[in-house]
């Protein structure tokens, strides 16, 4: 082609163009037609304040699961690792500290307790930008196509995050994959998406929020709804409103509602002690009984096959002097009493217990490793995932870590691991292995 | 495209990256399992739940839209009265449905050495509070009502 000229027309591209062009001119009936979104609450300041809340929700939800897959210490040894094909994900994530006792309880009560309190939210944040799955035509550029690829792993994550949580936490294992990985790599492939949408919305949740005062929405009945009249770049306000039969507050009271509802028929199970009748309906709201030895239980002696330990049961030490130990002679050394908790990943606690027993580092010593790097702790249950644990060496020396022979002053229930069962300060709560059985310290090279 | 289109796409592109990273490790799981729960998550609330909940709610609005005589109570509309309630006890329904209709009996009292029984009791009694909290409010509102015109009547 000669210079100057101006370049032949493309028929092609002309006709691709104007096709595309009609198509958008003519979306299908049905929910493609912005007039079928007829709600007047819907709208850029509404979908805001929802996200508002999700923002910093989503934030702590992610750090404190994060954290709890940090206390198992994965890194440590493989028999931690639920995840051995992490990679990026984990490899990196530092040693799980030994204290103060309440770190684990305090962190995944807020995972769980959250987690359900955010439902309703997510929930209300789906019912508001609900015409943009619609939106006509489906795909307009390279960027908004992309964004659409984006938002459906933000939504399925959100919601898959959601529901294998909430089921996991109610012995409901209804998958063919398992929770630990599910949730784990799920929550990346959620925040992924969940950043990048952070990213290119937070600018207009900022400005949607400034365009409409909360305080005065709050103060505005039902009588006085107006459909909001803010820009709205991305169509969520109906074009063709119909009455409102909620007040924008109510609306928004209701999804607050969701969440003290959720929230207060369901905390009692971590606080623990006297608010555990209040969680109605969490898995552990149930009281176990009054006595000395009855508190909750993760796991029945019965789940796991233990039916009955005797007097031939021996603690096997293993290192530079290996040592087989009775029960007898174990109450015989030195006893120390800790006041810990255990807390489940599931999100409940069994409160403050009284614990007694040997010290985890005098055992090392017997052992002849006082200054030993890891114990591989193994049960005497046969069956059943977390039967042994590998502990780190802050753990291992932490004045409270014990082989606990007895709690609240009485010998330890068979359920909660006798004749001796692992308990430590900010452990995970099946990291406090019960039932022990072998105990093997190694001293790094 | 823009500037700013082009900084979109690239940290769309780079959260694809991450993505498909931590979906590989996810689909190690159960291929098929982890692709039909995932995309399951991802349209189940647009097209189940919403389809639900919006259609009964439509239905019940235009129903009292038709026959204005239905939808109030000595001039007192009672419609939100009805949903706040259905939707607080269908959101615990929806959270605890495993616990109170009773799935996982076995898996549930083999580990805790709880029963599974009360839950469905419990969730009947938290819905008939939150009915019964919501009609004590509806019958204030209404007789404050009447008193306030028999007032100006008066």
């Amino acid at each position: 082609m000669a210079r100057g000229q101006p370049p032949p027309p493309n028929v092609t591209v002309m006709t691709i163009r104007g096709l595309a062009r009609r198509i958008a001119a003519h979306p299908p009936p049905g929910p493609f037609r912005r007039g079928f979104w007829r709600s007047p609450l819907r709208g850029p300041w509404f979908t805001a304040v929802l996200s508002a809340a999700l923002l910093p929700g989503i934030t702590v939800l992610f750090l404190t699961g994060l954290a709890s897959y940090t206390a198992y210490d994965p890194n440590l040894a493989p028999v931690n690792d639920a995840t051995p094909d992490k990679g990026l994900l984990g490899s990196w994530l530092p040693l799980w500290p030994a204290g103060p006792s309440w770190l684990y309880w305090l962190n995944q009560g807020i995972h769980v307790t959250l987690g359900l309190v955010l439902i309703p939210v997510v929930l209300a944040k789906l019912w508001s930008v609900l015409p943009k799955l619609f939106e006509w035509p489906p795909v307009r550029s390279p960027v908004q196509f992309a964004e659409r690829v984006s938002l459906l792993l933000l939504v399925a994550g959100a919601v898959f995050e959601l529901v294998t949580g909430v089921m996991n936490i109610q012995y409901y294992y209804a998958w063919p994959f398992g929770f630990y990985q599910a949730h784990y790599y799920g929550a990346w492939v959620f925040m992924s998406a969940f950043v990048v949408h952070v990213g290119l919305k937070l600018r207009r949740m900022v400005l949607s929020l400034r365009g409409r005062s909360l305080l005065r929405e709050l103060r505005t009945p039902l009588a006085d709804v107006v459909p909001e009249q803010v820009p709205d770049p991305d169509h969520l306000a109906a074009s063709d409103p119909a009455p409102a039969t909620i007040s924008r507050r109510g609306a928004l009271g209701l999804v607050g509602a969701g969440s003290l509802v959720l929230l207060a028929l369901s905390v009692g199970q971590t606080v623990a002690g006297w608010a555990r009748p209040t969680a109605l309906l969490a898995p552990r709201g149930q009281s176990v009984g009054n006595g000395p030895g009855q508190f909750q239980v993760n796991k029945t002696a019965a789940a796991v096959g233990v039916t009955r330990v005797d007097e031939t049961w021996r603690l096997e030490l293993r290192g530079p002097a290996p040592v087989a130990l009775s029960r007898a002679e174990l109450l015989r050394m030195a006893q120390h009493t800790a006041r810990l908790p255990i807390a489940c990943v599931e999100g409940w606690s069994t409160g403050l217990q009284t614990w007694s027993g040997v010290r985890l580092a005098d055992l090392a010593a017997v052992a002849g490793a006082p200054d030993a790097s890891t114990v591989f702790v193994e049960s005497i249950q046969r069956g059943g995932p977390f039967r042994s644990v590998t502990l780190a060496a802050n753990q291992l020396h932490a004045a409270d870590t014990l082989l606990a022979l007895r709690v609240n002053g009485v010998d330890l229930p068979l359920d909660h691991g006798y004749p001796a069962r692992l308990i430590g300060p900010a452990l995970p709560g099946v990291h406090n292995t019960k039932w022990v059985g072998r105990m093997t310290f190694l001293v790094a090279a | 495209m823009r500037g700013r289109d082009w900084v979109a796409l690239l940290a769309l592109l780079a959260s694809f990256v991450v993505a498909g990273y931590a979906a590989q490790r996810l689909l190690a799981g159960h291929v098929p399992g982890i692709v039909g729960w995932f995309l399951g998550s991802g349209v189940g609330h647009d097209f189940l739940l919403f389809p639900v909940y919006a259609g009964l709610d439509a239905a019940l609005v235009l129903l009292l839209r038709r026959r204005p005589g239905l939808a109030t109570v000595r001039g007192v509309p009672w419609l939100n009265h009805l949903r706040v309630p259905v939707a607080l006890s269908g959101l615990l329904l929806m959270v605890w449905s495993p616990l109170i209709l009773r799935v996982p009996v076995a898996a549930y009292a083999a580990a805790s050495g709880l029963s599974p029984q009360p839950y469905l009791p419990r969730w009947l009694a938290v819905t008939g509070v939150l009915f019964a909290a919501s009609a004590v409010l509806l019958a204030i509102r209404a007789l404050r009502r009447t008193w306030r015109s028999g007032r100006l009547t008066a």
